[in-house]
């Protein structure tokens, strides 16, 4: 089709207007009653406060626009008087010299907005705070009914939409687990609930779901993206930092259901907490999770205010639903947050112990106590020993310079080197070298020299105190072996020595001109009472969950809302400034925010009440009325279905074939990867081995995650690299994908052992294998016409193995799984092509 | 018309609205996923404000920081200064990286230079085959940039910010203009090695869609193993094989369209489609038997050896392809120690093959349609480091372009006397940039995308001018 045909440049201009003009006036375009934050707001935010905004530096004309009093005060427009007003004077005008937004802006208002301008000036140019600054209120909703329901409903009567039915049984087990867990429901599951005629068999089914560990994995994911937790450090040599035991932290916290507030307050200050623990102190590895460098001629100071940069941004994102980035460098245009906000928000991590450049600690052991004991009791025991290997160093140093002036004076030949020695190449080299460098004066030997040459006398020559030696050395070792395979977490460590953090002009961090601020609170958000002494990681943490705060049950609750319906209440969900969308249904997530906070932050309660709404449970196929009314199921008349995220897709296909090792937690884990993906990477250059046996088959979320190569098949499917904070993934429908559930091994072995499943649990004739495999991977029977597609597909397979043993044998070599010995191998080549098929389906991997 | 079954809106729709009509444009693209697939894709941008000279680019990315000193800016002032110390007045104040605060020594070059063409340009003679075509190059030696460490001045260069997740160049290129390749990818990176050991890390954000729709992002073309990851089919799986499963896969999810009414289906079919065909057409790029001997020695290079040069002749097949966006990256530039000896592999590895390059789409007529671009992501000190090699310096660097309506056989800005910094006609990253999108008929400014509130621009907020001096 060609791009200009008239009908596609009918259809985009129809789209246009879908995509621009309110819901509720599909038929009169603009309100009669304007009202500021739903009409005028997002028009003069994007046209106007760029220029005329809250950014005092970058300010024409010394208008502002963004505040009333001040717009009033320029003259910018008389409220009721439309002809008198010189904002629209200016955005009708003929002339390109005075007209706004001026032409070199590239931004041009539509007759819409110029005339929903008009009419609110008409109408007395009244403003309103931003909506997601000022407090939710909750809605009343009736006792016994669903909030979600009935403010739903409410504006389905207002844009004209009925709800929807409720979707069937199979879809809905399916939807809840893919929701919240993760995993497709085995068809037993499916049956029972089909069969279940209990009055209440969704609840029970939800509680049951509500309690499964894997809640708190799937529920995990998207706050690691938003936290962006990674295995590695991110810049340059992207090496590896020990950080699991937090993603574990995590998971628990969501199973234990965990207070919100709790799991917040952890996170930014568990190391301050009253009553501070192991548990709390892994939860502030929050603070560590931050991209850093080990490049060599990295400099501090540029790193220093990286690094403040970027936690600022990630509690702007993580709790606030605020873009704070651009604050770096001046006032944000759009919002009320100014460059002091910035860097004050910053000046509260400024007591964070940290190397700035260079390689991470181990970080904190993650061991019960008894653990933990044994490794005090270890490391006394290497002080005792090494007190007394320290007091006979002087002698052995000694003893060393006589025996380096004897084998001088003497000439004497090493041990190794002589004729006959019976020494190891190895050690024949080593003896060499040690020789060469005895010529050298003992004070100009560099860098690894000495320690050479001093290993050597110790370990090969002298005798002397061997004892002492052999008890450190013994020591060091039990300590180590102890020590090294323990589970470590870079975690919050707080120092009265805290960073100086200055405003640094235009974001310079050379210009250390600009003032020394202290930690306090955006200056345009409600504020706690005075502490009478500065601010601490644990205030900011207190005031991110505390009643007053109007962004983060709402910044919350609008993620949880994409969760479960694929586009959050506002559709912008990292933004819920004056750039972001005002939801149009702001009672709904207003009385969410409210509701969570006043449960106590209880995240089950408010994962129950959504998904236990009718509005969740209602069938996802649109019918035409409420596609042409609310094509993108903003008011949600229905369900939506997505595609499941990069994780869950190669859960999907684990389980259903059977392989998936439910363990939790632990070490990240590596499944296959091509050779050589990992080749750009240098300092050092590494290799990547994929995990042998039960990690082989863990769940997604437990993978290996490499900043700056992240494993393929889920950048794919659009998992973020978690470089920097993201709330909303990508949901991309790409070649790629068809190439990784084709070709990649994972994909190509999880089909061959679903093979092996059909031919091995299934007793029947081909028809009820298929049957089986269909029940497995979709929970359905195969229709009619699926089987017509599937039988001769079979049966030519069959007959492509039975003819060549080779490519049989080739195609089941393929991952670590054992291969039944038992099976006919050209059936099982053939059904694998079956499982195949069946892994690759849009249906496997889109929860509906 | 067809009544609008918006189920055929993707979700992403919404992220390309703005009040420009890219976003409009981009709601009409998704409305029909098959025109932007299996068929040549049509950009985003419908009708050019400009004229369009360059219909695609070939970015030679030298990453590590090649020494201006030892490549394109002749300094007979630093030679004289060689072993003095460094002027104050140069450096005092002023960002280093590994010789913050240590002794500056003037460095002089480490190789002779000579004039080259008709307008006698001045470059290292260590790059003879640069200099048979310099008559066809625009030089300039006047950028700069704003990273000093590797891995962003790398973002810096590519996306046009420090700050990880931004759309790299090849992305804003392709996301706006489309792709004429028929089976392959609109953006296509290639990597090689050099000999000197000092390969620094590259990550695939260099060249990753950042917020825009990961379709854009680009692919990397390998020498060893699957030349696109996954390509190869299972073994055991013939090609015969593999398309019956692939139009098993098709017709059971047309199946369940018809039931479901949902648009991604569609999306998917045509997906596993152009994946199939992907699956002979790289292969098919990647086979350089039936180039000949002469080419192979045109640019110096064996088919499969992995090396720049053998890149270079990718790059003009995948530009003979209709690949919209092809950007090569060759390592080994970071001469924080013997840029002597350092400077030499690389004149090796990349002068004849640049030559090549150059030589080989004028003789295909790509040339005057094609932007070429060589630089690294910063330029290096004239003081000396350790006595034999230069640190990474972001104050001047010196880059060339050709092809496309640039000026040829001339030199754009200049350093000071010692090539610490650019002095005249100073250009920056974002600079180069806008020059770049406006070859390709963009007008930078209005070239923007929707994200967390603001409309993102690769050319940044601050102000960048396209280069008119060097265009023609």
């Amino acid at each position: 089709m060609n791009m200009h045909s008239p009908l596609i440049l009918h259809m985009i201009s129809v789209l246009f207007l879908i995509s621009f003009v309110p819901l509720q006036s599909a038929d009169t375009p603009i309100p009669s009653k304007i009202e500021f934050n739903r009409d005028v707001r997002p028009i003069l935010s994007d046209n106007c406060f760029y220029c005329h905004g809250n950014d005092a530096s970058h300010r024409k004309a010394k208008l502002r626009l963004d505040v009333r009093e001040d717009a009033l005060k320029q003259e910018a427009f008389v409220p009721g008087k439309v002809d008198e007003s010189a904002l629209i004077e200016r955005i009708v005008t003929g002339d390109e010299d005075e007209l706004m937004p001026p032409p070199d802006s590239h931004k041009k208002l539509t007759a819409e907005q110029k005339e929903i301008l008009k009419r609110w000036i008409a109408q007395g140019a009244e403003y309103q705070q931003h909506w997601a600054y000022e407090k939710p209120v909750k809605a009343a909703i009736p006792v016994g009914q669903n909030g979600v329901d009935v403010l739903v409903r409410q504006r389905l009567a207002q844009v004209g939409l009925n709800a929807s039915l409720e979707a069937d049984r199979r879809t809905l087990i399916r939807r809840l687990y893919a929701d919240l867990l993760g995993l497709p429901p085995r068809p037993e599951e499916v049956d029972a609930f089909v069969k279940d005629s209990r009055s209440d068999a969704y609840a029970q089914l939800l509680e049951r779901v509500l309690q499964s560990p894997h809640y708190g994995e799937r529920m995990a994911i998207g706050w690691l993206d938003v936290v962006r937790y990674a295995d590695t450090i991110g810049y340059h040599s992207d090496n590896p930092r020990n950080v699991w035991p937090y993603r574990d932290w995590v998971i628990q916290s969501f199973n234990a259901n965990k207070r919100f507030d709790r799991f917040t307050i952890e996170q930014v200050a568990g190391d301050l907490m009253p009553g501070a623990n192991q548990e709390t102190r892994v939860g502030s590895a929050f603070n560590r999770l931050l991209l850093s460098t080990e490049e060599g001629g990295a400099q501090a100071k540029d790193y220093e205010q990286r690094m403040l940069t970027d936690r600022v941004r990630a509690i702007g994102a993580a709790w606030l639903g605020q873009t704070t980035g651009c604050a770096q460098c001046h006032d944000h245009k759009f919002d009320p947050f100014t460059q002091r906000d910035f860097y004050a928000l910053g000046a509260f991590f400024a007591d964070i112990k940290e190397p700035i450049v260079g390689r991470r600690e181990d970080g904190m052991v993650v061991a019960p106590s008894e653990v933990e004991m044994k490794l005090r009791e270890l490391d006394a025991a290497l002080v005792v020993t090494q007190k007394k290997f320290d007091a006979i160093v002087p002698q052995l140093n000694l003893a060393q310079e006589q025996w380096e002036d004897d084998v001088l004076s003497y000439e004497v030949i090493l041990p190794e080197l002589r004729p006959g020695s019976k020494a190891s190449g190895e050690e024949k080299q080593t003896a060499q070298r040690v020789a060469a460098l005895l010529k050298k004066p003992a004070k100009d030997r560099k860098g690894q020299e000495p320690v050479l040459v001093q290993n050597y006398f110790r370990g090969r020559v002298t005798k002397l105190f061997k004892a002492e030696r052999d008890a450190f050395a013994a020591a060091q070792k039990a300590r180590d072996d102890f020590y090294n395979p323990l589970p470590k977490c870079l975690v919050s460590m707080s120092t009265p020595q805290k960073r100086t953090v200055r405003l640094l002009p235009r974001g310079d961090w050379m210009n250390e001109s600009g003032e020394i601020i202290l930690p306090a609170l955006p200056h345009y958000l409600p504020q706690p009472a005075s502490k009478g002494r500065e601010l601490t990681r644990l205030d900011l943490a207190e005031w991110l969950v505390s009643r007053d705060n109007p962004l983060t049950a709402r910044t919350v609750m609008n993620r949880l809302w994409k969760q479960f319906f694929g586009m959050g209440l506002s559709k912008v969900l990292d933004d819920l400034g004056a750039q972001g969308e005002p939801p149009p249904n702001q009672a709904l997530l207003d009385w969410l925010a409210c509701e969570f906070m006043d449960s106590g932050w209880d995240m089950k309660h408010m994962v129950r009440l959504i998904t236990s709404s009718a509005t969740y449970r209602q069938i996802a196929k649109p019918t035409p009325q409420q596609l042409s009314v609310d094509p993108y199921n903003r008011e949600h008349a229905r369900q939506s279905p997505f595609r499941l995220d990069a994780e869950l897709v190669r859960d999907q296909a684990l389980a259903i074939a059977g392989l998936l090792v439910p363990k939790m937690g632990g070490p990240s884990v590596k499944p296959y990867q091509p050779d050589g993906y990992w080749e750009n990477l240098n300092f050092p250059v590494r290799s990547y081995d994929a995990d042998l046996g039960e990690s082989q088959y863990r769940r997604g979320l437990y993978t290996w995650w490499q900043r700056s190569f992240l494993h393929p098949s889920m950048l794919a499917f659009d998992a973020p690299s978690r470089e920097e904070c993201t709330a909303e993934r990508n949901r991309s429908n790409i070649p790629q994908q068809a190439l990784v559930l084709l070709n990649d091994p994972t994909y190509v072995e999880a089909a061959r052992a679903f093979a092996a499943r059909i031919l091995t649990d299934c007793k029947g004739d081909n028809v009820a294998r298929i049957q089986w495999g269909w029940q497995q991977a979709l929970q359905r029977a195969p229709e009619a016409n699926e089987l017509k597609i599937i039988m001769p597909l079979f049966n030519e397979r069959l007959a492509a193995y039975r003819a060549d043993a080779k490519a049989t044998e080739s195609l089941l070599k393929v991952g670590h799984a054992p291969v039944p010995s038992a099976l006919d191998k050209a059936e099982l080549a053939a059904w694998t092509h079956i499982a195949r098929v069946l892994l690759n389906l849009h249906e496997t991997i889109t929860r509906a | 018309m067809n009544p609008i079954t918006p189920s055929q809106l993707s979700r992403r729709a919404f992220l390309g609205t703005n009040s420009q009509g890219l976003g409009a444009v981009a709601l009409a693209s998704l409305l029909n996923p098959r025109l932007l697939q299996s068929a040549p894709s049509h950009g985003l941008l419908q009708n050019l404000p400009l004229p369009q000279k360059a219909k695609r680019v070939i970015w030679l990315t030298m990453a590590g920081g090649p020494s201006h000193l030892e490549t394109f800016d002749p300094k007979p002032k630093l030679a004289e200064m060689n072993g003095k110390p460094m002027p104050e007045s140069f450096t005092k104040g002023q960002q280093l990286a590994q010789l913050q605060g240590r002794p500056l020594t003037c460095f002089g070059p480490q190789h002779p230079f000579a004039k080259f063409g008709k307008n006698q340009v001045e470059i290292c003679a260590l790059f003879p085959q640069l200099g048979s075509v310099i008559d066809d190059i625009c030089l300039i030696r006047s950028m700069t940039t704003d990273a000093i460490n590797h891995d962003p001045a790398h973002m810096f260069m590519n996306t046009g910010s420090q700050i990880a997740g931004r759309p790299s160049m090849g992305a804003w290129v392709t996301y706006g203009l489309g792709s004429e390749a028929e089976d392959l990818p609109g953006f296509v990176v290639l990597t090689s090695l050099g000999k000197g050991g000092q390969n620094q890390p590259i990550a695939v954000r260099q060249w990753s869609s950042g917020f825009l729709p990961s379709k854009y992002q680009g692919v990397q073309l390998r020498s060893k193993g699957d030349p696109v990851l996954y390509l190869t089919n299972p073994p055991g799986i013939t090609r015969q094989l593999q398309g019956g499963d692939v139009a098993a896969i098709n017709e059971l999810n047309r199946q369940r369209d018809l039931l479901l009414a949902d648009s991604e289906i569609a999306t998917r079919v045509a997906q596993y489609e152009m994946a199939f065909k992907m699956q002979a057409s790289v292969p098919e790029l990647m086979d350089l038997s039936g180039e000949g001997a002469k080419i192979l020695e045109l640019y110096g290079c064996q088919p499969g050896d992995g090396s720049f040069a053998s890149n270079c002749l990718l790059a003009r097949r995948l530009a003979e392809r209709g690949t919209r966006f092809i950007q090569l990256y060759h390592k080994d530039w970071d001469h924080h120690g013997g840029v002597k000896e350092g400077i030499q592999f690389k004149a090796q590895e990349i002068d004849r093959a640049c030559m090549a390059l150059i030589t080989d789409l004028k003789q295909r007529g790509m040339f005057d349609d094609t932007l070429i671009v060589w630089a690294g992501e910063f330029g290096r000190t004239p003081m000396s480091q350790g006595g034999s090699g230069r640190d990474h310096h972001n104050k001047a660097m010196s880059i060339w372009l050709a092809g496309a309506g640039v000026k040829r056989g001339v030199v754009h800005g200049a350093t000071d006397e010692l090539g610490y910094a650019a002095v005249e006609n100073v250009t920056s990253v974002h600079d180069l940039h806008a020059t770049m999108l406006h070859q390709l008929g963009i007008q930078h400014e209005a070239f923007s995308f929707k994200f967390q509130g603001l409309d993102a621009r690769l050319t940044g907020v601050e102000g960048a001018r396209v280069i008119k001096d060097i265009l023609s």
